[in-house]
C-alpha cells in the first residue's frame, strides 16, 4: 500500500493509452454483465425456487391438462402438506403483442402456496368476493398502467366463452408483488371457478398442480408416489421439483448457456490481449526507470509487486466501472420491460465471478512483464539506457 | 499526382516495418476479428431461424384457423367447420377431390439428444393431402404411415435432434404406443421438426373426439386468397382467420426472430467500440514508436497529408485482416450447425441450422472497415501534426 502514489503515477504515465485500456475493459465487463443478466433469465429462476413445492403435470405433455379429480387424490398423499392449481389461459390484453402469463386459480390456496407473493389482505378478501375479480402483478401494473378498481378486456386465444365471445371481462382487485428481488410477479390470477363455468369446453380440467410437501419429507419420494398413483391412468402425471422444472424448462430453449460461453470467451480474449499489450509496452519503456529503482534498493519482490498491482488497478479501474454500469442498465431494463421479460437479474454470483475475472485477467496480463522487471539485470538495463 | 506518390511510398514504408510492431497490430486484428466473428455467430442464428421458419410457407397454400388464435396449437374447428372450407371457393380441385388437409396439432415430450431432458416437440395429425399442401415434402426413407394404424413417419431435423425417432423404433407416448416407418425431408424448413401420423388415429389417442385445429388448402391462385377469405368470413357457421401460409410462418418466426436482433446488434455496436479503443492503442503506439522515422519524413519533404493517409490505410488493412479472420471463423464454425429451441407462439420445438449468409459476412466486413478509419483517424492527427524539429530532436 505504501508504494500506491508511485504505482498511481505509473498507471497514468502515458494517460491515453491508459484511459483507452480502461474503457476496452470497461465495455468487455459491461458485456459481462449484460449477457449474465439475460443468461439468468433464460434461467427461468431456478435458484428462487422452493424446495419443498413440486409441480404435477401431465406425462405426455406440459400443453394436456390433468382431471379436477386429481384435487383431492393428490391432497390425501402421504406427506403432502398442502395443494393448489392453476392452469394456462393464453389471452392478451389489448394487442396480441401484450401477453402475459394469466392463470385461472384457486385465491387462497395459492397464495398460502406462494408465500414470497405479497398482497394485501383486504385486496385478497376483495378478489375472493368478486367472482369475475382478478389480481396483477406489479410489473403488469406498471407497464400497462392498470389501477386497483379497473376493468380490463382480455381477448382468449384459446379459450372462447361458452356464449362465443373471445372478450372475457375482469375487475381488478388487487396487485400483488414478489418479496424475493429475483422473483417476478409478471402475471395475472382470476378465479378458476369463474372460467371453467364461462369457457366453451375442457370443463373439469386444469393444468397442472403445485404442492408442498411437508417438512421434513423427501420431495422426491413424494413425487414418484403421485406419479405411481396415477400410472397406467388416461392422464399420467409427471411429478418434480420446482427448481428441476423450471431447470428442464430452461433447457427447452437450447445451448443459449453454451453461446453466451462463447460469446465471454471470444470478448475476454480479446481483453485479455488488449491489457496485456498495454502492459508489455509499458514496461518495455521503462526498463531503465526499474534498474533506478532496483538501484535505489528496491527488492526483486517490490519490483514485481509495483508492476503487477499496476495491471491489476487497471483491470479494476475498467472492471468495476463496467459492471456497475451494467448493473444500472440492468436495473433500467427489468424496471421497464419487466412484462415482457421477467426475470432478467445481475447475481451476487455473476457479481463475484466477474470480480475474481478481473483480478485473475489483471495478473494474468502482468505477471510476464512483472517477471521480467524482476529479473532485470542492473548494469545491462542501465548500460541500454 | 506528387502527393499519391508520397501516399504510397509512405504507406509500403508503414507496411514494411510493421513486424516490428506485430505484438501491438496483431492485438488489433485479433480485436477486430472477435467483433465480427460474435456479430456473424449471433446473427447466424436469427437467419437461420428466419430461413427455417419461412421456407415452409408457400403464397399458393392457405391455412384456416379459428378467429384470434395465434397459433395452431391454440386453434380449434370443427369437422363440420372443415368441410366448409373444402367447398369453399378460391380451393384448387384436382378432378373431384379438393387439395386439402385438415390436421391436429399436439406437443409430446421426447428427450434432445444434446441434454439429455424433455423437449415439446411437436405431433401432427395429417389427412392423406398433407403432403400435397406443403411443397418440398419428400419422403426420403421407409414409406407414409398406413391410415387408422399408430405409426409415423418423421422429419429429418427431428430425428436429428430427438432421442428415439430412428427408422423401424418404436416410441410410447401416454397409453400409446407408435412405430417410426418412414422420415421424410422439406428442405430443412420447420416442418421437419414434426412427427406426422394419421389424423383420426391422433385424435383418437388425444380424445379429441371429431375435432382438428387448422385446415390447409391448395388455393388455385395466390389471387384466390382475398376470395376464400371473403366468403368464409361471410359464412355464419365459422369464424375464422384466414392467412396465406407464407404470413403465417411469418408471424410465427417475428418473435423471435426479433429478440435474437435485439440482443445481437446493441452486442456487436458495443464489442465495435471496445474494438475501437483496441485499434486506437496500437495505432497510437504505431505512430509513438515511428516517431523519428514520421519526422525523418517530413524533414525529407513529405508532406502532412501523406503521412495522414498512411496511418489510416494502416490501421484498415488490419481491421480488414482482423474481420476476414473473424468472417471465415464464424463460417467454418458455426455454419449448418444445428440447434433447436423451443419457439414462442406455437410452444414447440423448431430445429434449425445457423445461417452464417454473405449479406451477413458483408455488413461484419463494413464494420471492420469502420472500425479501421476511426481508429486510425485521431492517430493519424497526432502523426500529421508531429512537431518536426521536436521529434528529431528526441533521436
Amino acid at each position: 500500500m505504501k508504494y500506491f502514489g508511485l504505482i498511481w503515477r505509473n498507471v497514468w504515465r502515458k494517460k491515453i493509452r491508459t484511459s483507452l485500456t480502461i474503457l476496452s475493459i470497461f465495455v468487455a465487463f459491461l458485456l459481462f454483465a449484460l449477457l449474465a443478466a439475460i443468461s439468468y433469465a433464460f434461467k427461468g429462476g431456478e435458484d428462487v425456487a422452493d424446495a419443498e413445492r413440486l409441480i404435477v403435470i401431465d406425462k405426455v405433455s406440459l400443453i394436456n391438462t390433468l382431471p379436477m379429480s386429481y384435487l383431492n387424490r393428490i391432497a390425501s398423499t402421504d406427506s403432502v402438506q398442502s395443494v393448489t392449481h392453476a392452469s394456462w389461459f393464453g389471452g392478451y390484453y389489448q394487442e396480441p403483442r401484450n401477453q402475459f402469463g394469466q392463470f385461472p386459480t384457486d385465491p387462497y390456496s395459492y397464495f398460502s402456496m406462494y408465500p414470497e407473493l405479497q398482497l394485501p389482505q383486504e385486496q385478497l378478501d376483495a378478489w375472493v368476493k368478486n367472482r369475475t375479480g382478478a389480481v396483477i402483478g406489479r410489473e403488469i401494473a406498471e407497464t400497462y398502467g392498470i389501477e386497483v378498481g379497473d376493468r380490463i378486456p382480455l381477448q382468449a386465444t384459446i379459450w372462447t366463452k361458452a356464449d362465443g365471445g373471445r372478450t372475457w371481462e375482469f375487475d381488478i382487485e388487487g396487485i400483488f408483488s414478489s418479496s424475493e428481488p429475483r422473483g417476478s410477479s409478471a402475471f395475472m390470477l382470476f378465479h378458476y371457478d369463474y372460467f371453467d363455468e364461462a369457457r366453451a369446453f375442457g370443463q373439469g380440467s386444469v393444468g397442472w398442480y403445485i404442492l408442498r410437501v411437508k417438512p421434513g419429507a423427501d420431495p422426491v419420494q413424494v413425487a414418484n408416489a403421485i406419479d405411481a398413483q396415477f400410472a397406467n391412468s388416461p392422464s399420467e402425471t409427471k411429478t418434480s421439483t420446482e427448481a428441476a422444472f423450471a431447470q428442464s424448462f430452461a433447457k427447452q430453449f437450447g445451448n443459449i448457456a453454451l453461446i453466451v460461453t462463447l460469446i465471454l470467451g471470444a470478448v475476454f480474449f480479446t481483453l485479455l490481449l488488449v491489457s496485456g499489450n498495454t502492459m508489455s509496452q509499458s514496461v518495455r519503456e521503462r526498463i531503465s526507470e526499474l534498474a533506478v529503482l532496483k538501484t535505489l534498493g528496491f527488492s526483486n519482490g517490490s519490483v514485481l509487486g509495483i508492476v503487477l498491482s499496476e495491471s491489476v488497478l487497471i483491470m479494476l479501474m475498467g472492471g468495476l466501472l463496467g459492471l456497475g454500469f451494467g448493473w444500472l442498465v440492468v436495473q433500467g431494463v427489468s424496471q421497464a420491460m419487466g412484462a415482457f421479460l421477467p426475470g432478467v437479474f445481475l447475481s451476487p454470483g455473476a457479481a463475484v465471478t466477474a470480480l475474481a475475472i478481473m483480478l485473475a485477467a489483471g495478473i494474468v496480463a502482468g505477471i510476464f512483464p512483472a517477471l521480467k522487471a524482476m529479473r532485470l539485470s542492473i548494469v545491462d538495463a542501465l548500460a541500454k539506457a | 499526382m506528387r502527393t499519391i506518390k508520397q501516399i504510397f511510398a509512405v504507406t509500403w514504408l508503414n507496411l514494411a516495418n510493421l513486424p516490428q510492431r506485430l505484438a501491438s497490430s496483431i492485438v488489433a486484428v485479433i480485436g477486430v476479428a472477435a467483433v465480427v466473428l460474435v456479430f456473424a455467430a449471433v446473427l447466424s442464428m436469427a437467419k437461420g431461424f428466419e430461413r427455417t421458419m419461412l421456407s415452409a410457407g408457400s403464397d399458393d397454400t392457405a391455412i384456416i384457423m379459428r378467429s384470434g388464435s395465434t397459433s395452431e396449437l391454440n386453434s380449434g374447428l370443427s369437422n363440420e367447420q372443415t368441410l366448409i372450407v373444402a367447398n369453399a371457393p378460391g380451393v384448387l380441385k384436382e378432378g373431384d377431390a379438393t387439395v386439402m388437409s385438415a390436421e391436429l396439432y399436439v406437443i409430446v415430450d421426447v428427450k434432445k439428444r444434446s441434454t439429455n431432458t424433455d423437449a415439446n416437440v411437436p405431433f401432427r395429425g395429417i389427412q392423406a393431402g398433407g403432403f400435397d399442401v406443403r411443397k418440398n415434402v419428400t419422403l426420403a426413407e421407409g414409406r407414409r404411415f398406413e391410415p387408422g394404424k399408430n405409426e409415423i413417419v418423421v422429419g429429418r431435423s427431428a430425428q436429428q435432434e430427438f432421442v428415439g425417432l430412428d427408422l423401424g423404433s418404436k416410441i410410447r407416448f401416454g397409453q400409446t404406443e407408435w412405430e417410426i416407418v418412414g422420415t421424410f425431408e422439406a428442405g430443412g424448413s420447420v416442418s421437419e421438426s414434426e412427427l406426422w401420423t394419421d389424423v383420426r388415429v391422433l385424435q383418437g389417442a388425444y380424445r379429441r373426439g371429431n375435432s382438428f385445429q387448422s385446415v390447409r388448402v391448395k388455393l388455385e391462385s395466390e389471387d384466390s386468397l382475398a376470395i376464400l377469405a371473403q366468403n368464409l368470413k361471410d359464412d355464419p357457421r365459422i369464424d375464422p382467420d384466414v392467412l396465406s401460409e407464407r404470413e403465417y410462418y411469418s408471424t410465427q418466426a417475428e418473435g423471435l426472430s426479433k429478440f435474437i436482433r435485439m440482443v445481437g446488434y446493441p452486442l456487436t455496436i458495443l464489442m465495435a467500440i471496445g474494438a475501437i479503443f483496441g485499434a486506437l492503442n496500437s495505432m497510437y503506439s504505431s505512430v509513438s514508436v515511428r516517431g523519428k522515422e514520421i519526422a525523418t519524413l517530413r524533414a525529407l519533404g513529405f508532406g502532412p497529408f501523406s503521412v495522414l493517409v498512411s496511418t489510416i490505410v494502416e490501421s484498415t488493412l488490419l481491421a480488414l485482416l482482423g474481420g476476414i479472420v473473424g468472417g471465415a471463423i464464424a463460417f467454418l464454425v458455426f455454419n449448418g450447425f444445428q440447434v433447436s429451441t423451443l419457439n414462442g407462439p406455437s410452444f414447440s420445438q423448431v430445429v434449425f441450422d445457423f445461417a452464417v449468409t454473405p449479406d451477413l459476412l458483408i455488413q461484419g466486413l463494413q464494420a471492420a472497415l469502420l472500425i479501421g478509419v476511426v481508429g486510425g483517424f485521431f492517430p493519424a492527427i497526432r502523426a500529421a501534426r508531429l512537431p518536426v524539429a521536436q521529434a528529431l530532436r528526441e533521436l
